[in-house]
């Protein structure tokens, strides 16, 4: 940390610059000025596919109180869009490792309801300032060039599933890891056509090349097979795997480990539409492990029947005492009927009905 | 003002139930609410970049007011600009950015910065407190006697419905000390030191309430009253005077905002068996009649973070407050179509009206001899 760092992260000057922070005070002199908060500068937006659902890699610039992250990482990522709504999403960092302060990429799919990853995919030119977090998540390398296992390590990802995998095959080869004497790296990936295929180019090379490293690429409907796997790489269950991809795969493969610990999970989560009507599906209390069939009346007074003591105010929706955070599902606001459907969300639960399953931090 | 069908009394206080003030049907209250509700639908609709420039530019200007006036104390010439500029800072901070942030007009945004679960003001009122006896129980239980603690704030006499004592013969006096210390009034606001005066409140309650005041005490004081003075080294008395003038500025100009929206001759109190069970339609109605609004211009409306629109602000609080002028236009219209009376005037009247009314009500309310209270005092009023 830096002297400036120091000062301009210290309490006092926090006092002094309250109540909005001196995060507000440098970004208006200047956006890539920062205390405490993280934002990036895009510095440039490469199409990797051209496919139904475009992929774009996009190279960015931190400001200096970017930590740097860990391969396998995950960054929340908050867009302006047009209409003032600042819509926060989470990407998996695609580049290797990076130190405090230093560029990182991250890739990302166009997905149709996905306003953000349009938005970064199509819309995003150089220049363009995000909002981040640091780097997050637990489904990292234990594995260093410096001091190398002989362990086989085993990658297996689906779609845009890549990306945290990619991000770990990236550090261990940039740092010299180069999988001989028995330090081998399978990695199996799915993908809907080679048209759709990510990094295609750069997994071409990396399979070429003597480097301990062997690329497995399945498209269409070959979806993941236990068997098949067991042909490529003997007794799976005893390497360190790292899974990422969409549910339907990791399932698969969760299944195929049993309760192996080697298996390392990271999720996609998609928005979940509400196919059933109002009072179906079940409505999980994700903190308390509570859950209740949906009775289709607020979340508030179904968190009260499960035995739960929620904050609440005016049950009005007016105190905002009751906001929670939705993880997963469909709500209607009862007093203008709008649903939303967006994963990890701030909602009233006093005027909130599930429609259907969903899932509150409550 | 158009004339209404209805005239309300003028008399200190108004009850719901007074004969002049129209009495909605069940289904007539039922249909106000879905008018009411479809406004607040269709402005939710629209919110958008508008908004979202709106309250990023209050902030910006804010800030250079803030940054100004903290400068110009290195210039001891500038003293009477500086606390201006910093005074400006200070209401603009409070009501157009801290009351109405902190409402979660702004939520929607997505911006951590402007979001009523992160925000506090700049305030020794801790904003965690703030929240629940302004947002939750004044806004819900607006004007509802015993149950709304913004009703006089547990020292004055502000409803001939709360029993006279010789102590409020100082209602004028406890006024102008609330209004200069409002800020602390509001802190203290929660304390319920009248209940604990009175033993229905236990002093253990005020535990937690106290060390959170406490903390925000010492940073808004290390900040106004230590660290900004101490900056500008041999100036420390004069910023230090400058900065405790700025508070009080804003004090002032707060609390006679605040007062003149809830207090002028005409708004109405309600009994607690009045809102059991209340509809929607009903609280959107005691909202209305609970409320009195102050006409100005933009700068005025800006100035007292669009307040001056209480009776916007309490039928929808949560919609970011700047929308209020134009909400008027409608709330206006179906006030006219039910009867109600929409209570406004300028600032030196509502000011004048709510004056009158903390002196009248430091003395006992006579008792009404006629089966007529309400002519009675209309005459006296007259
Ligand atoms: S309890 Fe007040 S908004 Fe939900």
């Amino acid at each position: 940390m830096t002297i400036t760092q120091r000062v301009l992260g210290s309490r006092v000057l926090a006092a002094l610059a309250s109540p909005h922070g001196v995060d507000r005070y440098l970004e208006q002199m200047n956006p890539m000025w920062a205390a405490t908060e993280v934002r990036a500068r895009v510095v440039s937006v490469t199409r990797e596919t051209t496919g139904e659902h475009p992929v774009a890699t996009l190279v960015l610039q931190p400001t200096s109180t970017w930590r740097g992250h860990r391969s396998g990482q995950y960054v929340q990522v908050g867009v302006d869009l047009e209409g003032g709504r600042r819509t926060t999403r989470c990407f998996s960092i695609s580049s290797g490792a990076s130190l405090p302060g230093e560029r990182f990429s991250i890739t990302v799919r166009a997905h149709e309801e996905g306003i953000v990853s349009k938005y970064l995919v199509r819309e995003a030119q150089p220049g363009l300032i995000l909002h981040l977090s640091q780097a997050e998540g637990e489904f990292t390398l234990h594995e260093s060039a410096a001091t190398p296992t002989n362990n086989h390590l085993l990658m297996i990802s689906g779609g845009s599933g890549i990306t945290p995998v990619m991000s770990h095959v990236r550090t261990l080869l940039r740092d010299g890891y180069d999988g001989h004497a028995n330090r081998k790296v399978t990695f199996l990936h799915y993908a809907r056509s080679p048209e759709d295929q990510i990094f295609a180019e750069e997994l071409a090379e990396i399979a070429a090349a003597d480097n301990g490293v062997t690329v497995h690429l399945r498209y269409g409907n070959h979806f993941f097979d236990a068997d098949e796997l067991e042909r490529i790489v003997g007794d799976f269950r005893d390497l360190d795997t790292w899974v990422c991809g969409p549910g339907g795969l990791v399932e698969l493969v969760q299944e195929a480990y049993a309760d192996s610990p080697r298996l390392r999970v990271e999720f996609f989560k998609p928005p979940a539409f509400a196919v059933d009507g109002d009072a179906e599906g079940t409505v999980a209390f994700a903190r308390s492990g509570e859950a209740a069939a949906n009775t289709g009346e607020s979340i508030l007074e179904q968190a009260e029947a499960a035995g739960l003591k929620p904050e609440y105010g005016c049950r009005m929706g007016i105190c905002f005492s009751c906001t929670s955070r939705k993880t997963e599902g469909t709500v209607r606001n009862i007093l203008t009927g709008e649903t939303s459907s967006l994963p990890d969300e701030d909602i009233r639960i006093c005027v909130s009905a599930p429609v259907g399953s969903c899932s509150v931090d409550l | 003002m158009t004339t209404l069908p209805f005239a309300r009394p003028r008399k200190n206080t108004v009850r719901a139930s007074d004969p002049k003030i129209p009495n909605l049907t069940p289904e007539q209250l039922e249909e106000f609410g879905a008018e009411m509700d479809a406004i607040r639908q269709r402005v939710i609709a629209d919110l958008g970049q508008a908004d979202a420039d709106y309250i990023r530019g209050v902030v910006k200007k804010q800030q250079q007011f803030e940054v100004a006036g903290r400068a110009m104390f290195y210039f001891p010439p500038a003293w009477p600009l500086a606390v201006a500029a910093l005074s400006v800072s200070k209401i603009l901070e409070n009501m157009e950015i801290g009351h109405n942030v902190m409402h979660g007009q702004y939520d929607w945004l997505g911006d951590p910065k402007l979001n009523s679960r992160i925000y506090d003001w700049d305030n020794v009122c801790p904003g965690e407190q703030w929240k629940y006896s302004h947002n939750y129980i004044h806004h819900t239980f607006t004007n509802i006697l015993g149950k709304d603690r913004d009703i006089g704030y547990g020292v004055l006499r502000m409803d001939e419905d709360q029993k006279w004592h010789p102590y409020y013969l100082g209602n004028p006096v406890y006024a102008l000390l609330l209004m200069t210390f409002f800020e602390w009034g509001v802190a203290m606001h929660d304390l319920e030191v009248e209940n604990i005066v009175k033993g229905t409140r236990k002093m253990e309650e005020n535990k937690q309430l106290h060390a959170g005041i406490m903390k925000k005490v010492k940073r808004q004081a290390l900040k106004d009253y230590l660290i900004f003075p101490a900056l500008t080294g041999p100036f420390f008395p004069l910023t230090f005077a400058g900065n405790a003038a700025a508070n009080l500025v804003r004090n002032v100009w707060a609390f006679n905002i605040i007062f003149c929206g809830h207090f002028p001759a005409g708004v109405a109190t309600f009994t607690e068996e009045e809102c059991e069970d209340e509809s929607r339609g009903h609280w959107y109605y005691r909202q209305l009649l609970g409320s009195a609004n102050i006409s100005g211009g933009k700068l005025f409306h800006t100035m007292s973070g669009n307040l001056s629109h209480q009776i916007e602000h309490h039928l929808f609080p949560d919609i970011p407050a700047r929308r209020y002028p134009e909400l008027a236009v409608e709330v206006k219209e179906i006030c006219n179509r039910y009867g109600i009376e929409y209570n406004t005037g300028r600032l030196s009247k509502q000011l004048f009206s709510v004056a009158r009314k903390i002196v009248r009500l430091s003395f006992p309310t006579p008792k009404p001899k006629t089966a007529a209270p309400a002519d009675v005092e209309v005459a006296a009023a007259a």
